[in-house]
């Protein structure tokens, strides 16, 4: 059941997420170092000149999933801070511009509301 | 001491809103971090770095300033990986903080300030309660597409976990839900203890998130991927969505709001219980 697309894909996928949170310098951020680095490390090759020089490593599978793990986190979050300022950020209208909704206004008082100063 | 500083620089101009009001002293701006509730608290640093302190433990350097849980003490993380994702959080952050986007930061605090100054013990017989209600056995009998649906979909994890853990789990129809002998409660329980402090939090994170520990522990033994639990929990939301159409303020809201934050728990897990080590091997001629 843990057919998970390619690291090549997932490492492509981290960095455009990376991308969008930083923007042109992204190169530079601590989390551009530390994926390119841990990818280098459990690189998928063959045999001869793979670094554990196991053909089934267990590590490199887990580094897999949780390189994919980071990418559905960091995906995820901006999909939905979208939607959320899509359809939810308006906040709420003053007390104005929901009277006028019904075509009302607001009573004025001259002297101020007793609370107000 | 030897203390290695890395710093991680951002391109976006931010409001200093805070400038003016605060030294530079560690406790002024940390402290007031959490406190207002109803304004909505600027971004007032620029740079986000970490530092390694005593014991091994990173911290996390908002321009010069320590970042600081909200009960008030020092933010350490136990490794380099989960302090660079926790930077990369607050790094994310534009004009303004958004708490509720920052999940890693959010169980990382939990973990630290245990406010509801729970123990193993308790954290673990809250996740085994989860059990008796899992979403894995609780199964409908029509309409029929659903059935089938949580047939194939279902049934092949919870064989798994049984073979996996040689307990016996069963699904069941009726609104009581599966009977689960003892012998499994008391295996899981003895797995779960294996797990730290750290990793129990993010755990329980995940499992009440999914509503499932079958879900949750095939997940976290990567049999699962986190877009393949998130799917699975809400088989029956993707039922009827595709039945009767996708309303993407809602449904795709709620999947990628669980996704973020199972995601997030299933990274601190690992994070946290994992550690690497490199041997070299002497190469042979």
């Amino acid at each position: 059941m843990a057919a998970l697309s390619s690291p090549l894909r997932v490492c492509r996928g981290i960095l455009k997420e990376l991308r969008a949170i930083q923007g042109p310098g992204y190169k530079r951020s601590l989390a551009y170092g530390y994926v390119m680095d841990q990818f280098r490390k459990n690189k998928a090759s063959l045999p001869p000149s793979n670094v554990t020089g196991e053909r089934y490593c267990r590590a490199q599978q887990e580094a897999h999933h949780d390189s994919h793990t980071y990418l559905c986190l960091l995906e995820s979050t901006r999909n939905h801070m979208l939607l959320h300022n899509l359809y939810h950020g308006k906040g709420e209208r003053s007390p104005e511009e929901v009277a006028g909704l019904v075509g009302l206004r607001l009573p004025t008082q001259p002297g101020g509301k007793g609370w107000e100063k | 001491m030897f203390r290695s500083l890395l710093r991680l620089q951002t391109q976006f101009g931010n409001t200093l809103l805070f400038s003016k009001v605060c030294q530079r002293s560690q406790h002024c701006g940390s402290a007031q971090k959490y406190s207002t509730a109803a304004a909505e608290r600027k971004r007032f640093y620029q740079d986000v770095s970490i530092s390694q302190g005593e014991g091994g433990l990173y911290e996390i350097n908002l321009d010069r300033r320590k970042l600081k849980t909200p009960g008030g003490k020092l933010f350490t993380v136990p490794n380099e990986a989960l302090a660079i994702a926790v930077a990369t959080e607050w790094d994310a952050q534009r004009d303004t903080l958004k708490f509720y986007t920052m999940h890693l930061t959010t169980l990382c605090n939990t973990a630290l300030d245990n406010p509801t100054e729970r123990t193993k013990d308790q954290m673990i017989s809250a996740a085994l309660k989860f059990l008796e209600t899992d979403t894995v056995c609780y199964r409908v009998e029509d309409p029929h597409g659903l059935v089938e649906l949580q047939n194939n979909e279902w049934d092949p994890v919870l064989h798994w976990i049984e073979n996996r853990y040689n307990v016996t789990i069963g699904s069941s129809c009726s609104i009581m839900g599966p009977e689960i002998p003892e012998a499994t409660k008391d295996t899981f329980r003895q797995h779960l203890k294996s797990y730290n402090f750290w990793s129990l939090t993010g755990l329980e994170y995940v499992i009440t998130q999914l509503k499932s520990v079958v879900l949750s522990m095939g997940m976290i033994d990567r049999h699962l991927s986190v877009e393949q639990a998130v799917l699975l929990s809400r088989l029956e939301e993707e039922y009827q969505i595709r039945r009767w159409g996708n309303v993407e303020w809602a449904h795709d809201y709620d999947m990628y709001e669980l996704r973020a934050r199972t995601a997030a728990g299933a990274l601190f897990v690992h994070l946290s219980s994992e550690s690497s080590t490199v041997k070299r091997k002497l190469l042979q001629d």
